[in-house]
């Protein structure tokens, strides 16, 4: 009896999680404004309520999948009996009001663990981030309640079988990728709550950047790992073997990790220097509202994509006015609580700081070109000047660039002093790794294919000239110590976040540069018998069988390769499925993966006299790619453990005298 | 002008933004559905489910307005609508049925097994004919005029509510 | 003006600079690499440009598909109901490829009249249509509160 009750309970969890969150969204902040500690008090407790309550909505909803509970429109939608358990679970995520309530579970773990974390800040400080904080979830809960609802059922008629999960999303990537990059959106909104705090407390000091730098990282982090497992679901899972495809989708997550990478960066400056502090708040502002928008531009249906929920005007309607107040009333907010006369602190063009701003600039650039690029198709068509759609071609035609640009900086940067350092400097400590990377950029190529290609060694000699200086400079940090491994131990967590973090991007460029232009791909008709060489490699096709799956259907096709030089040889069984309750078909992709190569056979259509179009790819380094995302995410990770931001006693503010080992520049 | 004055600009630069974004959200285009084109039900032989020796075409369907029901024995979905299936059949409409993607002896067991609305079954066990229908899946239905044209597309199963709301008034519209 | 003065100047100077660059390229980036899209009746109108890439888009018409038994070449006709564009394609054609089905190609338009596809994009679950396919047709006149009018023509005109 209570277990056909659990969908209401869930309903009904939710309906108080809102009550908690108006709470937390009005109470504190105006203890704040009144100085009433007895109001302010009321933060935590919400927050902590908030996110129970919320945790109960989303067990109810799970429990609801895992007991087939197909009375819940939800899940009848979404799920079936066939599923195996683990997509049932996971099913709970792969459609439109199950990711909201994940996403406002997220939101409320977020809220709880910077309110749980925050004993030592000043209470008005705390008690604004807790009420904006809950002023982001009372929109996200209202909007569940009034247009996503999970939980309504479909009553009397009750359908017998679910209509099946999108054949698509059984996968493990999609498991993982759509919390981890739920987890960096809703992430960004802690900082967001920081620097509205601050601009409300009147607080832009270089404090507030000191206390949200550890959750600017942690949010970046996961977005980092979110859009590195959505790149490598999509190689493997639509069967095409690309990576990146500048979907609106895919854009829409880049946007605010490019602002984010930026706020990352600028908050540093900001820390140390004191200065960009207008700039950081905007940014923080931007970075969260760009999580906003890209949420906008997918559920609405403005944009078609790939990857698009079945969407509904209502819902675009409602994200678009939350969207709206959040941006237009923190943009109000910093426009008129911005500090009046920016106090200036002067630094040199030859300083850390310059080399700061230029990549802040950078930064930004690219997220307003991708914006552009996106949004464009939208203002054409607005102004009836036709119908277009903007490809790739676009993207690369100015992301290459501005990278290639961007790399040229992050060579310097790293190396750089704060305020200023003679050029002299800078030339004695770079020349050797500029020639190296050079050098060596040319070469490799050469020597690994025989085939010299600018794009590949331009890729090159930027990775090389990213981690050289990097190299270099630890070298000379660890010169004085006792032995050389003491000198790394000695370097704080801090900086090995920050090296990791740009040797992150240098494999992640390595990656794209090689197999952007070595990669080999053929496209052909295979019958049983036929014999063809890739890329050193010899592929028979042996037989085509068919086979039932669980819930499908599959016809396989049993490919011998070997390589051709060793000899050695292995069997690849890539399936075409047809998806019995949907209907859909499906490819399902043999790999081969290895650190230097992936080999990647995709079934293509039958051609019904025997033989099937076959895609066969050879793609080089193409696992380099998201080496390089998950390296990133660890130098974020590793930034954060720092003991420097676990002290979190309000004497941290004026903090003079650091040791001269944390003085050691820390991005 | 001062400092902040500039800076007010920022909200109202986004307003706009955002009021584009709303004249956008009521261009909504996924909210048309011209997918269901009034068009001829595509040529076609095969033999029929329960006759291996028949051969049938689309000549099939002229003369009468009829129901084709595209199903499935490894389709839980079809097994639902049958009874909707049935009493259609029982107010003398004409049913016919695609046994898609499936074996001559599971389609008959199906049948045996939970009723068998259909004058007559097409055998489409490559899919073939659901291809050319653009079907997607199981169950879909089509409404067939007595010139071989559809005129109405049902996807996924008929539920009792549908028989009442969509499928009985679209056969009276053209018989 | 003072050194902090002068260079704030110059930074606010550099920084509008680089982004009059960066917007200079992008609009030149856009117009470079945008793809126009037109319906066959607009094609057939020779409204189209040749030998530049577009985008066209319409139902693929029942029994059009022809495939060479020897390659992966395959041609088939994209219809709007009024007029109809050949395609020809080498290559896999995507999973959702179905005739009777709204697509949209990518590619060229040869001086024969024929579409050079690098690209056939079909509609990916049962609730998309591409919108421009679902434009096209409705100011061919299949607007989904008129389909029901017209279908006969339809059929006649096919």
């Amino acid at each position: 009896m209570l277990v056909k009750l659990i969908p209401e309970l869930g309903h009904f969890a939710l309906i108080i999680a809102l009550l908690m969150a108006v709470l937390q969204g009005v109470m504190p902040l105006a203890g704040a404004a009144t100085r009433r500690p007895l109001w302010m008090a009321y933060g935590h407790p919400m927050a902590t309520g908030q996110f129970l309550f919320i945790a109960v909505a989303y067990v109810c909803l799970t429990a609801s999948y895992a007991l087939d509970d197909f009375s819940v429109a939800n899940v009848a939608n979404n799920s079936n009996s066939l599923l195996p358990w683990y997509y049932k679970l996971s099913a709970v995520w792969g459609n439109h009001e199950g990711s909201v309530l994940l996403w406002s579970l997220m939101l409320a773990g977020w809220g709880y663990a910077a309110s749980r974390f925050s004993g030592g800040l000043p209470r008005d400080m705390v008690a604004r981030v807790q009420g904006v904080m809950g002023l982001i979830s009372v929109g996200f809960l209202l909007f569940i309640l009034l247009t996503s609802n999970p939980f309504e059922r479909l009553l009397p008629n009750v359908p017998h079988d679910g209509a099946d999960l999108n054949p698509l999303l059984q996968d493990i990537g999609l498991i993982v990728h759509p919390p981890m990059l739920y987890m960096g959106y809703v992430g960004f909104s802690v900082v967001f709550a920081f620097a509205i705090a601050a601009l409300l407390g009147g607080r832009l000091d270089a404090a507030w950047t000191r206390w949200a730098r550890p959750w600017t990282n942690s949010a970046w982090a996961f977005l980092t790992v979110g859009i590195a497992l959505g790149s490598w679901w999509a190689y493997y899972e639509l069967g095409w073997g690309g990576w990146w495809f500048w979907d609106p989708v895919e854009n829409a997550s880049l946007l605010p990790w490019l602002t984010g990478t930026a706020l990352i960066h600028s908050l540093a400056v900001t820390e140390k220097r004191g200065s960009f502090k207008s700039w950081t708040v905007l940014l923080a502002i931007f970075t969260f509202s760009l999580s906003l928008l890209g949420t906008f531009l997918v559920r609405s249906g403005v944009l078609t994509s790939v990857h698009a929920f079945a969407n509904d005007p209502s819902r675009g309607l409602f994200i678009l006015v939350l969207l709206t107040i959040t941006v237009t009333l923190s943009l109000l907010i910093f426009a008129l609580r911005a500090p009046r006369v920016s106090h200036h602190v002067s630094f040199s063009w030859l300083s850390r700081d310059s080399l700061l701003l230029i990549n802040n600039i950078l930064l930004v650039i690219m997220t307003v070109t991708i914006l552009l690029g996106t949004l464009y198709p939208l203002i054409l068509d607005s102004l009836n000047l036709g119908k277009i759609s903007v490809g790739p071609p676009y993207f690369n035609a100015l992301f290459v660039p501005l990278t290639v640009v961007m790399c040229l900086f992050m060579g310097l940067g790293p190396v750089a002093r704060w305020k200023s350092m003679p050029a002299s400097e800078l030339r004695r400590k770079l020349w050797l790794a500029g020639v190296a990377a050079l050098v060596l950029g040319m070469v490799l190529p050469l020597i690994y294919t025989g085939e010299w290609n600018l794009w590949a060694s331009l890729g090159i000699v930027a990775a090389l000239w990213i981690v050289l200086p990097i190299g270099k400079d630890m070298w000379d940090k660890t010169r004085h110590g006792s032995s050389r491994l003491a000198g790394l131990r000695k370097l704080s967590l801090a900086y090995w976040g920050m090296v990791l973090g740009h040797v992150g991007i240098a494999v992640t460029i390595i990656g794209v540069a090689v197999v952007s232009n070595y990669a080999t791909e053929r496209t052909v008709r295979m019958a049983p018998g036929t014999e063809l060489d890739v890329a050193g490699y010899q592929f028979t096709l042996r037989e085509l069988k068919s086979r039932r799956g669980a819930n499908f259907m599959a016809d396989t096709a049993v490919i011998q390769v070997r390589n051709i030089e060793s000899g050695r040889g292995f069997i690849m069984r890539p399936e075409k499925r047809f998806y019995l309750a949907t209907g859909m078909p499906m490819t399902q992709v043999a790999l081969r993966p290895g650190l230097f190569r992936d080999i990647y056979v995709a079934m293509g259509e039958d051609l019904e006299d025997g033989s099937w179009a076959m895609r066969i790819q050879y793609k080089p380094f193409v696992r380099w790619l998201w080496l390089g995302g998950l390296l990133m995410a660890l130098g974020g990770i590793l930034a954060i453990v720092d003991k420097r931001y676990r002290r979190t006693r309000t004497a941290d503010r004026a903090d003079v005298a650091r040791s001269p080992k944390t003085q050691e520049a820390v991005l | 002008m001062s400092r902040r004055l500039w800076l007010l600009l920022l909200p109202l630069g986004f307003l706009l933004v955002a009021l584009f974004l709303y004249q956008r959200l009521q261009h909504d285009p996924s909210a048309r559905d011209s997918a269901l084109m009034a068009r001829e039900f595509p040529t076609f032989e095969a033999t029929t489910l329960h006759d291996e020796g028949s051969l049938v075409d689309q000549t099939l369907l002229h003369g009468e307005v009829s129901l084709v029901n595209v199903w499935g024995e490894w389709c839980p979905a079809c097994k639902q609508e049958m009874p909707q299936l049935l009493a259609l059949a029982d107010q003398g409409i004409r049913m016919v049925g695609v046994n898609y993607r499936d074996t001559r002896e599971k389609g008959v067991h199906f049948l045996n097994e939970f009723g068998d609305p259909f004058e007559v079954n097409i055998f489409d066990p490559d899919g073939r004919l659901g291809f050319d229908l653009g079907v997607y899946g199981a169950p879909e239905t089509f409404l067939v005029d007595a010139d071989g044209i559809i005129r109405y597309h049902h996807k996924g199963d008929i539920s009792p509510q549908d028989v009442a709301e969509r499928i009985l008034p679209e056969v009276a519209k053209w018989r | 003006m003072t050194p902090k003065r002068r260079q704030k100047l110059a930074v606010i100077l550099g920084a509008l600079a680089l982004a009059a660059v960066a917007v200079g390229l992008t609009l030149y980036a856009l117009r470079a690499n945008i793809n126009l899209f037109y319906s066959p009746v607009q094609i057939a109108l020779g409204d189209a440009p040749i030998e530049r890439a577009i985008r066209a888009g319409g139902m693929v018409k029942e029994g059009s598909v022809v495939r060479d038994p020897q390659s992966l070449d395959v041609e088939f006709l994209v219809t709007d109901y009024v007029d109809e564009l050949a395609v020809a394609y080498n290559g896999i054609l995507p999973d959702l490829f179905r005739e009777g089905q709204g697509v949209v190609v990518v590619g060229k338009l040869s001086t024969d009249g024929r579409f050079i596809a690098d690209k056939v994009l079909a509609r990916h679950d049962e609730n998309y249509m591409p919108p421009e396919v679902s434009q096209a047709l409705e100011d061919a006149g299949y607007s989904p509160a008129d389909y029901q009018d017209q279908p006969v023509e339809a059929a006649k005109r096919e």
